[in-house]
């Protein structure tokens, strides 16, 4: 029996696993200027991120839910989460120190193992704060900082204060007025010009809380000629009451340097997951977004690059698996805002028991961009005929002379193709399974091996019993 | 030869929907025998392997097959390839994203219900490669996409001799081949076939039968085998094509 077909035998939704709770600090539910001022205190920030913080929330206040949302974001209950939850004191500088109860955890989600093999520095979120950091020496003596974001703010205010909120700015959107308010944890990380960070750095993340709204900021400098791999994946316990998950991620990439961001995320069915993430790329910089959403209520994530001069390339993965009562809402936004800068989106989308995929892609090119090209691509693969699949592309082209292609492709898991499988003596089930991971391939082939392992697993559980 | 045939088809009648296209079909293959049933389009050559290998598209609406003395008819796809049965495809579908070795691993894994080593595997793999002429690169391809007709043909030989079939069909194997890459893939079946071994070849044109020496040919016109004889036969259908079968049929039918 291969480790997967194990897994699948255990059945139902393995990393359901959660902990009593066990957090030192709980703020009241409901978001006020008043727990704003907690938060801040407790982390004793800078008075300008205080500030920050509150024009946020009247910010968050004011604005409604984007008109094209589902309808389903109107069930979130704002004033019944969590808005802060301190699990430890401070950051933990090496694994003995990690509360036992976190350990478990960490331990039942293989981090000890991951990191030994590869990871040059874990960086793992439990609640709100980062509980365990640890970087490779040589990276920290060439200079790379790979922090907690609160650490980043506390240890390096001034490279923090530069580039914190100029990438996805409160007013951006609702969901990042809200992040800006109460944000809490999440990675900060820069690196020093030419540095290559050969490794990926990976986090962890991991809501524990009943309730308990997570809100990690994330702020990724590469300076110029660097590179860096980010990896995160995330899981989450099973729990009755809807979670809300809504992070931001900023990153810069500065002249010719090249970033990558890896997502691998598993919530379980009851967690709204709404992330703003964007990239800006400068001169001969390439940025990479690769993005695998299972699991959730609800995700709405569009990953977004904006070349900004001559020689940026911006590249998106997105792969999207909705299961029953699922809505995956995912995609990818290029902007061309410089000529000869190229971009390609490929996204990959499986629906199956009802579930609801749709790709949602804006692509812009900006007048006087010319020599600008881009490719984009939308797959969906329908498991069975109370599976849904919709594509809403957007395209604002403003320049001549470019070269655009777009292809969009709906299909059903084939009648011939299982049959043809079938004939070799595999299983109806088998046969499936082999088609629907060769359907994601070629997502999987751009993930570090352990991950590509374990989103096979995630398919292949979500794939059990899927025919006949 | 063994006197229980390997394959008995008993008036088999079978079709699409409410369209009856075979109409009483009766074969009998033995071991260490090599079949040709010729037709032309429409006679329901592609349909007799479709309904041997279990495609859930047709239905039979009667008769039996008998595949080592036991009904196939109840078996899945999966069940009868297990039970030794194997066609090879018209036009194989293309399965992106799978390459031909993991594909042939699992499929071999599945025969065996077990995990088959590595290493025996591989070996087995890079040996029956040889056998074909196969550069060791096309275990690495995704199965069947963006393959030439010819490489599609080879692919499907390469599985037939992973999988060590003890009765193999192949349907239109000579379709999209040049005569270069048909007489590579009837080497690869000659070299593949061995006296415990049946095989069934179902073609439109007699050239394939110039590589793979049938010792007998049978003449399917509209679902049902009008004729059968030696290799003779065959060379005789090349000269007066089917027209002749064919008015007799239809006179019959009058």
């Amino acid at each position: 029996m291969t480790t997967a077909e194990a897994i699948i035998k255990e059945g139902g939704y393995k990393w359901g696993f959660f902990d009593p709770e066990e957090a030192l600090f709980k703020a009241n539910k409901g978001l006020t200027h008043e727990i704003i001022d907690v938060m801040s205190d407790m982390k004793d920030e800078p008075q300008w991120m205080r500030d920050s913080r509150h024009r946020a929330l009247d910010i968050f206040r004011q604005k409604q839910n984007p008109p094209w949302a589902t309808d389903q974001l109107n069930d979130i209950d704002f004033d019944n989460i969590h808005y802060y939850v301190k699990a430890t004191d401070r950051d933990e500088s090496s694994w003995e120190d990690v509360p036992e109860y976190i350990k478990r955890t960490f331990d039942k989600l293989g981090i000890p193992e991951a990191e030994k093999k590869y990871l040059a520095g874990v960086g793992a979120q439990y609640d709100s704060e980062v509980v365990y950091h640890n970087i490779r020496e040589d990276l920290a003596k060439q200079g790379v900082l790979f922090l907690g974001t609160d650490q980043g703010l506390q240890e390096h205010e001034d490279i923090f204060k530069e580039y914190f909120g100029t990438i996805i700015p409160a007013a951006d959107n609702r969901f990042a007025a809200l992040n800006t308010a109460v944000w809490s944890g999440g990675s900060f990380i820069y690196v020093p010009k030419g540095v290559k960070v050969e490794i990926p750095l990976q986090a962890y993340f991991r809501i524990n809380t009943k309730d308990m709204g997570q809100f990690e900021r994330t702020l990724i400098i590469a300076d110029e000629g660097s590179q860096v791999h980010y990896v995160e994946g995330c899981t989450a316990p099973t729990y009755s009451s809807d979670s809300l998950h809504s992070a931001v991620v900023e990153i810069i990439v500065k002249k010719g340097a090249r970033v990558r961001y890896t997502t691998i995320q598993n919530w379980s069915n009851n967690v709204y997951n709404l992330v703003t993430k964007r990239a800006v790329a400068y001169q001969d910089a390439v940025m990479e977004w690769v993005d695998g959403n299972l699991g959730s209520k609800l995700t709405m994530k569009y990953p977004s690059v904006y070349l900004m001069e001559p020689g940026a390339h911006g590249e998106i993965l997105s792969l999207a698996f909705a299961g029953e009562g699922q809505h995956q809402d995912a995609g990818g936004k290029i902007v061309h805002a410089a000529p000869h800068t190229t971009s390609s989106i490929i996204s990959k989308s499986l629906s199956k028991d009802g579930g609801r995929s749709s790709y949602r892609g804006l692509l812009k090119v900006y007048e006087g961009c010319d020599h600008v090209k881009s490719n984009v691509r939308c797959d969906a693969l329908l498991l069975d005929e109370a599976s849904r699949s919709d594509t809403y592309p957007t395209m604002e082209i403003d320049a001549p002379d470019v070269h655009i292609q777009h292809e969009a492709y709906v299909s059903k898991l084939g009648e011939d193709q299982l049959f043809y499988l079938m004939s070799r003596g595999l299983t109806e089930d088998a046969a499936a399974k082999m088609i629907v991971n060769g359907f994601v391939e070629p997502i999987v082939k751009e993930l570090p091996m352990e991950y590509a392992v374990e989103l096979n697993r995630l398919i292949e559980l979500q794939m059990d019993g899927a025919v006949g | 030869m063994s006197n229980s045939p390997l394959l008995e088809i008993k008036d088999l009648h079978a079709g699409i929907g409410s369209k009856e296209i075979l109409k009483g079909l009766s074969l009998s293959i033995g071991k260490d025998e090599v079949h040709a049933i010729m037709g032309p389009n429409g006679s329901g050559k592609s349909t007799l392997a479709n309904v041997l290998a279990g495609h859930p598209g047709y239905k039979v609406t009667g008769g039996d097959v008998l595949f080592k003395g036991e009904s196939l008819l109840a078996m899945k796809p999966d069940q009868r390839a297990h039970a030794g049965l194997f066609l090879a495809f018209q036009y194989p579908v293309a399965i992106p994203g799978v390459t031909m070795v993991n594909f042939l691993r699992q499929a071999l894994n599945a025969k065996h219900g077990g995990e088959m080593p590595i290493r025996d595997f591989r070996e087995k793999l890079f040996s029956k490669m040889g056998l074909l002429k196969m550069d060791q690169e096309f275990a690495r391809r995704y199965v069947n996409d963006g393959f030439s007709g010819g490489e599609k043909k080879r692919a499907e030989m390469l599985q037939m001799a992973m999988l060590e079939p003890s009765l193999a069909v192949l349907d239109e194997t000579d379709s999209g081949l040049d005569i270069d890459a048909l007489r590579t893939v009837a080497e690869g079946v000659n070299a593949l076939m061995n006296p415990e071994m049946g095989l069934l070849l179902i073609t439109h044109y007699q050239r394939l039968l110039n590589y793979i020496k049938p010792q007998f040919v049978h003449v399917l016109i509209a679902g049902r085998i009008v004729r059968s004889g030696g290799p003779e036969l065959a060379e005789e259908l090349e000269r007066t094509g089917y027209e002749e079968e064919e008015a007799l049929v239809a006179g019959g039918n009058a």
